[in-house]
């Protein structure tokens, strides 16, 4: 899949598993869990040595998050239409209340003129959607030099500097 | 009034770039339809019944005499000579083709301009008390703290994609000219026991299909928690806020399903892991934003010039606008003008290209540069001498901007209704029309005194009907245009909502029932007393019985209802 992490368009293995239905599934490598999985076989999961991924969408708590974020190494979340905006809260909280280190993930709707949004709120990794230029999208980090107000990337409002 | 440093101009004017590209991309087929819209919403633009329509920003409804100029400009060269001033302090442009769009914000760039946030489910404009700086009865100028939150929430990373639209509203008087009751957000500039000057806030009021009056949430703020207190309110509901039907999407809903109690304590709740953080908004910064909101240097003897009073007694005209349209200035010898943008004939809150050139050229003669757009459609110019009240009014009279009719039964809010909008049920503007056909004798007027009307053409109620002490709300019933009627609401200190008159009645009739109605008030009134006055003491039945009056057939109707 392709993706922009940190600013720079790269490849990578991961691979969401969006549902998990079957009993008999057997969990790989590089699969990005739904979190409802995650806590049900966390035990099994870590047995293993090995990076760990989730994905939640708007309707998980983060604070239900808290106690697994030493062990996620990827966090995905999810933007199931562009509307949605509730990821941007949870982004935030995962850096600013609780210093989450790891990756954050934009997943589903990604829409270039978003992204900027999103990297303030601390998400560092997008997934690219199939079809769209990750060039171009990358030139959408660089629509504002100024930003008024303190996020997740900014530690100071404009103002400080005046 | 504020001035942009580099900072602010390099927003403005990179947005203007972001957004040519994206309607570059979108003419070239490279964004969708449906991947277009969201861009061009958070840009003002929206695709109405004929054109598209771009709303632009005033914040706090504050212009310079130059600003007006540039949309003057703007109607000249985009549209059709005219624009329309909205409730909501900013002004509406219903004409211009979408590849000019982005040469407009550059225009709008030129003279500290924007739209951004004017539409779409993000922060929008802030809005204020319409005599802020002016008032007699102000604590403290509350627009620094709308600049503030202007700042603070625009492009806001986190609350761009909200469950809806969310409005915040400032005032720092006794009295609520700021409609804070019926905002998603309203703030009110109070003093404590301690004699410290913070915040009352009162979150989830709003009219729409579904009015509130807003819930008291924190007595208290103090001033240097504004923007963490904001950001924690917006945080939950952003969070929690509904997103499955957008009639229930607004923070009311949300503070009305939790209950007052329980959505305090999550907004304290979350309050409590960012108030001592960078959040934290420094004194400097209020310090260094009041700077921009000083007082102009004011003749100290400017009341001793009182030839306006013989001139009152001598010309009728001037002496039924000065009756209306004057209101009282701190500063001694100096009143508020407020320039009637509903004349006769004029949907209410349209203004010409050449009356705003007009408007500011007064302005720059009688009072310091500057204008305000009102929450009723009019305009005002602040600081003028009580000397030159005459030939101001002169001058404006020559444009058809001195209708002696504000707070009057035809100073008429109104959305623009179906000749413009594309949700709307009803014509308002027709309506308007046919109000200022009937009620055409100025006595009259003066005669049944303050007397709001709002009219909304679907229950989106952009013309606030809720809150009219007369509300008319424009119905559709089997393709045909029907109104529904309510009295007794008000969006000042005593806030409240109208109640319903009784069954619809047709468009034909509107001002016939107004009529049955002041009847109705002209009878009953004691003293002083105000339409809303007399309403409040009566109840609503003696103005059922005159507009639906009891006969046998009726009520055999109604009971088939």
């Amino acid at each position: 899949m392709q993706i922009i992490k940190d600013r720079n368009i790269s490849n990578d293995d991961w691979v969401i598993a969006r549902e998990i239905d079957d009993a008999a599934f057997v969990p790989k490598d590089n699969t990005i869990f739904p979190f409802s999985y995650w806590q049900l076989n966390s035990g099994d999961l870590l047995k293993q040595n090995t990076s760990h991924a989730i994905w939640i969408d708007g309707d998980i708590e983060t604070e239900q998050l808290s106690s697994h974020l030493n062990h996620l190494s990827i966090i995905a979340l999810d933007f199931p239409a562009f509307k949605d905006g509730r990821s941007y809260s949870h982004a935030r909280i995962l850096r600013d209340r609780y210093n989450y280190e790891g990756e954050l993930r934009a997943i589903g709707n990604v829409l270039r003129d978003q992204m900027f949004f999103m990297l303030r709120c601390g998400i560092n990794c997008f997934e690219v959607t199939e079809g769209k230029n990750a060039e171009d999208a990358l030139k959408s980090f660089n629509d504002f030099t100024v930003r008024y107000q303190a996020a997740a990337d900014d530690a100071v409002p404009i103002y400080k500097l005046r | 009034m504020y001035k942009y440093d580099n900072y602010d101009q390099t927003i403005v004017d990179e947005r203007v770039a972001q957004f040519r590209d994206q309607t570059e991309r979108f003419l070239a087929g490279k964004l969708t339809e449906e991947e277009f819209r969201p861009l061009r919403l958070m840009n003002g633009l929206y695709v109405q019944r004929y054109a598209p329509m771009l709303r632009v920003a005033i914040p706090y409804g504050l212009l310079s005499s130059e600003q007006l100029r540039m949309l003057a400009h703007i109607s000249r060269k985009y549209d059709k000579n005219y624009a329309h001033f909205s409730t909501r302090q900013n002004i509406q442009f219903n004409w211009p083709a979408l590849e000019t769009v982005p040469d407009i914000l550059a225009d709008l760039a030129s003279v500290e301009m924007h739209a951004i946030q004017t539409s779409g489910n993000v922060i929008r404009n802030t809005t204020s008390d319409q005599f802020a700086g002016i008032a007699k009865d102000e604590l403290e100028d509350p627009r620094p703290y709308c600049e503030i939150i202007r700042q603070w929430s625009t492009f806001h990373p986190e609350f761009s994609f909200l469950p809806r639209k969310f409005k915040i509203a400032v005032s720092g008087a006794t009295s609520d000219r700021a409609a804070i009751k019926v905002h998603d957000i309203g703030l009110n500039l109070i003093k404590n026991d301690a004699g410290e000057v913070g915040f009352n806030v009162i979150v989830g009021g709003g009219l729409g299909r579904t009015p509130f009056i807003g819930a008291d949430i924190r007595p208290f703020l103090e001033k240097q928690h504004l923007l963490s207190y904001l950001e924690a309110i917006l945080r939950v509901y952003n969070r929690f806020g509904r997103r499955d039907n957008i009639y229930r999407a607004r923070i009311k809903i949300l503070v009305n399903d939790l209950g007052k109690e329980e959505f305090t304590r999550q907004v304290e709740e979350e309050w409590s892991h960012i108030k001592s953080g960078v959040m934290k908004l420094d004194q400097k910064e209020i310090e260094r934003v009041q700077r921009y909101f000083t007082s102009p240097e004011y003749d100290d003897n400017a009341s001793d010039d009182t030839s306006f009073n013989e001139l009152e007694k001598s010309d009728k005209g001037f002496s039924n606008w000065t009756k209306r349209n004057l209101f009282a200035h701190r500063v001694p010898g100096y009143k508020a003008v407020v320039v009637s943008l509903k004349a006769p004939g004029i949907a209410p809150g349209d203004a010409t290209d050449e009356q705003m050139d007009h408007i500011a050229s007064l302005a720059d003669l009688y009072s310091y540069g500057e204008v305000v757009v009102t929450h009723d459609q009019n305009l005002i110019l602040p600081n003028v001498k009580q000397a030159n009240l005459f030939a101001l009014w002169k001058k404006l009279s020559k444009k058809n901007l001195a209708t002696a009719n504000i707070g009057l039964l035809t100073d008429m809010i109104c959305c623009p209704g179906l000749d413009f909008c594309s949700l709307a049920n009803a014509g308002s503007i027709p309506i308007a029309k046919q109000i200022n056909e009937k009620f055409d004798d100025i006595d009259y007027l003066h005669d049944i005194g303050e007397l709001k009307i709002k009219m909304s053409g679907c229950m989106n109620a952009c013309g606030h009907h809720h809150v009219g002490h007369i509300g008319i709300l424009g119905v559709k019933k089997k393709d045909k245009e029907f109104y529904q009627l309510t009295l007794g609401g008000s969006a000042e200190k005593d806030a409240c909502l109208g109640d319903r008159l009784g069954p619809s009645i047709v468009k034909e009739e509107v001002a016939n029932v107004i009529g049955k109605l002041l009847s109705v008030y002209v009878e009953k009134r004691q003293d002083e007393e105000r339409f809303l006055d007399t309403y409040r003491r009566v109840g609503i039945e003696p103005f059922k019985e005159r507009v639906y009056p009891k006969t046998p057939a009726k009520e055999k109707a109604h009971a088939n209802n």
